[in-house]
């Protein structure tokens, strides 16, 4: 009973000194002290926040779905088919006179999942492939990268077309697509930052205590590798959601119905010359503001996490 | 140098096969039957139309036939769709008018975005430094298919000054939006580059010795610090021509400019598949070719790349 005190105290003791540094400054801390200062990143994730929250709450307040007709705008668009509360089209029409505000919804829904997916798979697919490649080095590391190498001088865009044409067009075979790609640049980013970290005293310490290569990768290696992980990602979402974009707007992203911003600013865009404006200005003043808070806001990241550039 | 040049080449050939490999089986592996038409055809005309094309042969001969007419007599075979048309005769039409528009844009990019860049490290905080800064970041977000409406619209909608589409044998008016489009984004990325990297030289010793030993400035800047600031820019370069490749489907798609991408896009849609393969192999092995060339050009330029 005494001793069981004792030894309690003593553990109460020798944990607290330990406990108050670590409540004053950690890495994480210091980031999130220095992101929340960037004025520039902080208004970008407001505003990233409210549109992400837009297309959740955004379509209880739709009057329309994205395929239904309007049947009384109908050749009449450029007047009946304007922006107005009272019709219900809160963004207008689009040319056949279906409810641009759902379709922009919808829009902007399907760009978010695509960045995101194309993002999260190149957080796992990248990081571990990198840092495989890195902590082995040697043989198994040129071989790997040479595979990335070549991947990467394939024209990916016109392979991911070919994909879309040869498998169908489909949510699915576009994710597949993006997924094929968006890992390669995260690969060898994590492998040089891997290179660096395995021969670190606490990489070599924890070789020397015996633990498998695994171990030493996921326990040691990788959440060292997590501050440019997410510096990456976060980057990595506008690149995929251009891509996604680019492809939509030639027509071969996904199918009508559905709709993704890169297939409405295309439509908006051939329907400009008769006055039809808001077509092209809704999807576009949505597709910009995503692209610009996420460059911001990865911007943002990168000064705050990447001690190299203080 | 040859040491690095056929180590570089180990990777482009490669890469290029794998790429005709790749796209000649998904091609293979694609739905639906090219020559199926609404009329049932008899089996015995198909077997005359699949030996006419060569395709009655096993995949892996059709295979080797096709890469070995691409690679030693650059020949694409037959369209599927147009029956009186080679992929050849689509490419040779598309591919002139995509070149100038290409080119000009590339000239455009590279040497604005330079100059812009050189300005605004040399003069920093000034009209032409913010003018640059401020290019980039708007070039990050407007991409080349949201920037040709927005041109259409104003040169054309509200200015009339250019036609907005149209290629008119290569009529000045009709080549400058179409270059403007494509342009935008690498010259403000240009620009930023070299005014970044031009910073970094202009800061160190030896542009602070030059400067002591009583040198003109422009002679500094273009004797001393211009070279090694190019670095960077010359690394881009690549980047920026596989860029200019696949940003010409967008302007052709929008400017109905009838180049090399309209003709992809085409026939994308209308499963024309060998014209399909025909163009990405084409285009594969320029984007391939071109960053072998900067890969060399840069090694040639930095004295500290050991070949």
């Amino acid at each position: 009973m005494l001793a069981d005190n004792r030894i309690k105290t003593v553990t109460s003791v020798a944990a607290a000194p330990a406990d108050v540094p670590a409540k004053g400054r950690s890495l994480w801390r210091d980031a999130g002290r220095r992101f929340m200062a960037n004025k520039a990143a902080m208004t970008s994730l407001i505003v990233l926040i409210g549109v992400v929250l837009f297309t959740i709450i955004g379509p209880f307040f739709a009057k329309w779905s994205i395929e239904k007709v309007d049947w009384s705008v109908v050749g009449n668009v450029l007047t009946a088919g304007a922006p107005s509360f009272e019709t219900g089209h809160y963004f207008g029409t689009d040319e056949v006179g279906r409810d641009l505000y759902s379709r922009v919804i919808q829009g902007t829904q399907i760009s978010l999942l695509v960045g995101l997916v194309g993002s999260a798979i190149a957080v796992v697919v990248g990081t571990i492939y990198g840092a495989v490649a890195g902590y082995f080095g040697g043989r198994l590391d040129s071989a790997m990268m040479r595979l990335v190498d070549i991947i990467y001088s394939i024209p990916y865009m016109f392979i991911l077309i070919l994909l879309l044409i040869v498998f169908g067009r489909s949510f699915i075979m576009l994710f597949v697509g993006i997924g094929l790609i968006s890992w390669l640049g995260m690969s060898r980013v994590v492998r040089g930052q891997t290179l660096t970290l395995k021969n670190r005293e606490f990489v070599e310490a924890a070789i020397a205590t015996g633990s498998k290569p695994r171990d030493v990768i996921f326990r040691h290696i990788v959440p060292n590798l997590l501050g440019i992980v997410a510096i990456y990602a976060t980057l990595l979402v506008p690149e995929m959601i251009l891509l996604e974009s680019f492809i939509s707007f030639l027509g071969l992203g996904v199918q009508e119905p559905n709709t993704s911003l890169g297939a409405l600013i295309s439509e908006g865009a051939q329907t400009m010359q008769y006055g039809t404006y808001w077509q092209l200005a809704f999807p576009l003043v949505f597709f910009i503001t995503i692209l610009f808070t996420f460059f911001f806001v990865g911007d943002g990241l990168r000064d705050a996490l990447d001690p190299k550039d203080r | 140098m040859i040491q690095f040049i056929l180590k570089r080449l180990a990777v482009a050939i490669p890469t290029l096969l794998v790429l005709i490999v790749v796209s000649f089986f998904l091609m293979k592996m694609a739905p639906g039957n090219p020559f199926a038409g609404e009329k049932t055809v008899p089996q015995s005309v198909l077997d005359n139309i699949y030996a006419r094309y060569g395709l009655d042969k096993p995949e892996w001969q059709q295979l080797a036939e096709y890469i070995y007419n691409v690679v030693f007599r650059f020949d694409f075979g037959p369209s599927f769709q147009y029956r009186d048309r080679t992929v050849n005769d689509i490419i040779a039409q598309g591919f002139p008018v995509t070149f100038t528009y290409g080119a000009w844009a590339f000239v455009a990019a590279s040497v604005i975005g330079i100059a812009l860049g050189v300005v605004a490290a040399v003069r920093q905080n000034s009209w032409a430094d913010y003018l640059s800064v401020g290019f980039s970041i708007g070039a990050q977000v407007v991409p080349n298919f949201v920037m040709a409406p927005i041109l259409v619209l104003i040169f054309t909608l509200w200015l009339r000054w250019l036609p907005g589409g149209g290629w008119n044998g290569g009529h000045w008016s009709n080549v400058v939006l179409p270059v403007i489009a494509l342009a935008t984004s690498y010259f403000a990325n240009i620009a930023r580059i070299t005014r970044s990297s031009m910073l970094e030289v202009l800061g160190s010793n030896y542009i602070r010795t030059a400067r002591a030993k009583g040198l003109p400035g422009w002679k500094v800047i273009f004797g001393h610090a211009l070279r090694p600031a190019l670095l960077p820019v010359v690394s881009y370069l690549g980047p920026v021509f596989v860029g200019m490749v696949t940003g010409s489907v967008v302007i052709d798609l929008y400017f109905s400019t009838g180049g090399i991408g309209q003709a992809f896009v085409n026939s994308a849609l209308n499963r024309d598949y060998s014209t399909i393969l025909g163009i990405t192999i084409l285009l594969g092995a320029l984007t391939i070719t071109a960053n072998l060339v900067v890969d060399v050009l840069y090694a040639w330029i930095d004295p500290k790349i050991e070949l």
